[in-house]
């Protein structure tokens, strides 16, 4: 709502746009904010989120990197260090285990090594999961590996509203803070207000209420859950979606609510299964509300093989809608 | 090849639950081992098998209620002559007994009924059905599985509340901490039955003296001078000694009143009446009291007191009391006069100890005493043979060192 009493305009755009919109805003707000990257400026990104920014803010805010990943995150964290508010692209997850170093031994334990003299307000964001035929190299889902890592902050946005509005509040954070973009999220269109802004980065969300089961999920999932429920819906099974949002800190008391209210929880995860993001949810759940379970905790989570090229193969890796669908009536015992 | 059968443990009982195999097929098993634990309104109870053999059959499922006689497995000889002698048509199941008719596992034997698949192990109950079930105060051991692989889901305890209500049968809500597979609404429905019968079949005659407990509570201050707090004798292990030894001279009066007939028991076994917490009671059997030192006897008491709380009596223990002694303590009523447990020829009584003044030697002093009360039945003996028993009781007493 305006101050005047009427509701902003609504805009149709993609997730793509809003991420753009979201560091266009924070540029504007704040002139330590820079973007910087491989092909953030003159390509305009990888998936061309950046597209048009170099034009608007020029080079010194928006900055090609060399083809080096531990090169420019370890230059994101020295710039954070030094009072800026640098937004790191690193083109996919894959390609920031060469960064691994700088971001787990270096962003993560700067501020404890310090007695908290040091802030380390750096903002990653990195693109995952698969779906875009780009085969193993650059389709992975590790978001589960960093959310390991005490010292970071871990946030995988599953709605336009999360895209436009995680980036600015993860910049006024003083902590290293990861932002995974889903790759199949790039393209997804809606309604925004003209108006949206800043929201919220430590609790999960309810997408969906529904009281037969839950699924908790978060990231290229959450849409697929949804999708899920509402085909669970027309054969009387009410479902319940959890977008966890935050994947470290978990939200577990959102999490938790919406199991004893259900009984029946399915987590799904693009990641592998193995030791994964959603071994550590299934066990915390077992951990917590052990005594509100009508059935094991389920979960579905990614074939353990490097991603495949071929199209069918690669849908085939991970979790969608209709294999969520049925691991549900499964658990609530219809098939 | 004989069948292992759902035991009376009762003369009130007339179906129960196994909840429990201990052993499996191919397991071999001695006279007297436990093999399974029965659910009955008295709680759990663990069965015991009476021969020597091996486990070839197992025929009711855990879960699976069944009447008194039911076969509930068969012991063999291990060569697994029961899979080819055993009927491949159904026989008809035992018939059920008569309301209050008392079976004695030792006495019964039934035809096993046809082998059904056995479902062993444990039942699969989830978390959250167990808690709705406890908050409904349904049985679990009535509720049908329909979850996958038969799994027990809250929709299932639900549905069992439903029905329970839609019976009329309000389910009692469970109060924390309570008894393994103890319903106390379903005892008092037991010990209903059983007092009832008793007081609608047996005439009973009673008699009551009081025993002056002078020397027996000296000696057992000085008796327990010598022993560790743990190991004291309480007075009533006095009590129940010199009653189990009063009646190798009065055996009429120990043992069973059946088909019309007494039979009097050659062993005594006290079945001692212990109150349950939270309500209820049960009196199995401390076995050849007459024989045990006080020490043992005292152990025993314990021991019994511990299971029949916690909820680990064997099935021989609920069968095989040849009398009763019910012990009011030392905060009860002067005298008790009690009903006799069918089918049992006599209870014995203990009221409080108290102080009371004695005319002793033309005197008037005061004493600590017991009423000692004999209940009897009647058609099984006299007055004259419960004077005796009282009087012999009374006379043990006076030399505790004795006992």
């Amino acid at each position: 709502m305006n101050g005047d009493g009427t509701a902003a305009p609504r805009l149709r755009l993609t997730y793509r746009d809003a991420v753009r919109e979201a560091i266009r805003d924070a540029l504007t707000r704040d002139e330590r904010v820079f973007l910087m990257g491989e092909d953030v400026g003159r390509y305009g990104g990888c998936y061309a989120v950046s597209k048009g920014l170099l034009a608007e803010f020029g080079e010194d805010r928006i900055r090609d990197t060399p083809l080096s990943e531990s090169a420019f995150v370890g230059a994101g964290i020295g710039a954070a260090l030094n009072g800026m508010r640098p937004i790191v692209e690193v083109m996919t997850v894959n390609f920031s285990l060469l960064a691994l170093d700088q971001i787990v031994n270096n962003a993560a334990t700067i501020p404890h090594m310090s007695g908290g003299q040091f802030a380390v307000p750096l903002v990653i964001r990195m693109a995952t999961g698969s779906g875009r035929q780009l085969a193993a190299q650059h389709s992975h889902s590790l978001e589960g590996w960093y959310a390991h890592i005490p010292g970071l902050k871990i946030l995988a946005p599953a709605t336009l509203e999360d895209a436009r509005g995680m980036l600015w509040t993860a910049i006024e954070d003083p902590n290293p803070v990861l932002i995974f973009e889903n790759v199949q999220l790039y393209d997804m269109e809606g309604e925004l207000p003209a108006d949206a802004g800043p929201v919220d980065i430590t609790r999960a969300a309810i997408r969906r209420e529904g009281k037969h089961a839950s699924v908790v999920t978060f990231g290229g999932s959450v849409p697929k859950a949804v999708a899920a429920a509402e085909t669970l819906a027309g054969e009387g099974v009410d479902v319940e979606v959890v977008d966890l949002r935050s994947l470290r800190p978990l939200d577990d008391a959102t999490i938790m609510a919406s199991v004893a209210k259900t009984h029946r929880v399915l987590v799904v995860d693009e990641g592998w299964r193995s030791g994964g993001l959603s071994a550590e949810v299934s066990a915390r759940i077992n951990e917590q509300v052990f005594y509100e379970l009508d059935a094991p905790v389920a979960r579905l989570a990614g074939v353990e093989v490097p991603i495949p090229y071929p199209k069918h193969l690669e849908d085939a890796s991970v979790p969608q809608a209709d294999t969520i669908a049925a691991a549900l009536r499964e658990m609530v015992g219809r098939r | 090849m004989s069948a292992f059968v759902m035991p009376s443990l009762g003369a009130d009982m007339e179906a129960g639950t196994v909840v429990e195999w201990l052993r499996k097929v191919g397991d071999t098993v001695h006279h007297g081992d436990v093999i399974a634990v029965v659910e009955t309104h008295k709680g759990a109870i663990e069965v015991e098998v009476f021969e020597d053999g091996v486990v070839e059959e197992i025929l009711v499922p855990p879960g699976e209620e069944v009447p008194v006689g039911t076969a509930l497995a068969m012991i063999g000889d291990g060569s697994g002559a029961s899979a080819a002698a055993a009927p491949k048509a159904p026989l008809p199941a035992a018939a059920p007994p008569m309301a209050g008719e008392v079976r004695r596992p030792d006495v019964l034997k039934v035809k096993p009924k046809a082998p059904v698949a056995a479902e062993e192990g444990r039942r699969r109950v989830s978390p959250y059905a167990r808690r709705r079930a406890e908050a409904l105060g349904v049985d679990l051991a009535d509720v049908k599985g329909t979850g996958p692989g038969g799994v027990v889901q809250a929709v299932d305890v639900e549905q069992a509340a439903g029905r329970a209500r839609a019976s009329g049968r309000e389910a009692p809500a469970a109060p924390p901490g309570r008894r393994r597979g103890f319903d106390p609404e379903a005892m008092r429905q037991g010990i209903a039955a059983a007092m009832a019968k008793s007081h609608r079949e047996i005439p009973h005659y009673y008699l009551d003296t009081t025993i002056d407990m002078q020397a027996a509570m000296h000696w057992l201050e000085a008796a327990n001078a010598e022993r560790p707090v743990a190991q004291r004798l309480l007075y009533a292990t006095l009590l129940i000694k010199a009653t189990a030894l009063a009646l190798r001279k009065v055996p009429e009066l120990n043992g069973f009143w059946i088909d019309g007939g007494a039979r009097p028991a050659e062993r005594v076994h006290i079945g001692w009446a212990i109150a349950l917490r939270g309500g209820g009671l049960m009196a199995p059997a401390i076995h050849d009291a007459d024989t045990m030192s006080l020490d043992a006897l005292m152990a025993a008491m314990r021991d019994l007191v511990a299971r029949a709380r916690s909820g680990g009596i064997r099935g021989s223990e609920m069968t095989d009391p040849t009398i009763t002694i019910t012990n009011l303590g030392e905060r009860g009523a002067e005298a008790v006069h009690g009903l006799i447990y069918p089918p049992q020829l006599a209870l014995v009584g203990f009221g409080r100890l108290a102080q009371a003044p004695l005319a002793i030697d033309g005197a008037v002093s005061v004493r600590p005493v017991v009423r000692a009360s004999l209940a009897g039945d009647h058609r099984g003996s006299d007055g004259h043979s419960g004077g005796l028993l009282l009087a012999a009781i009374d006379a043990l007493l006076q030399k505790p060192e004795g006992l």
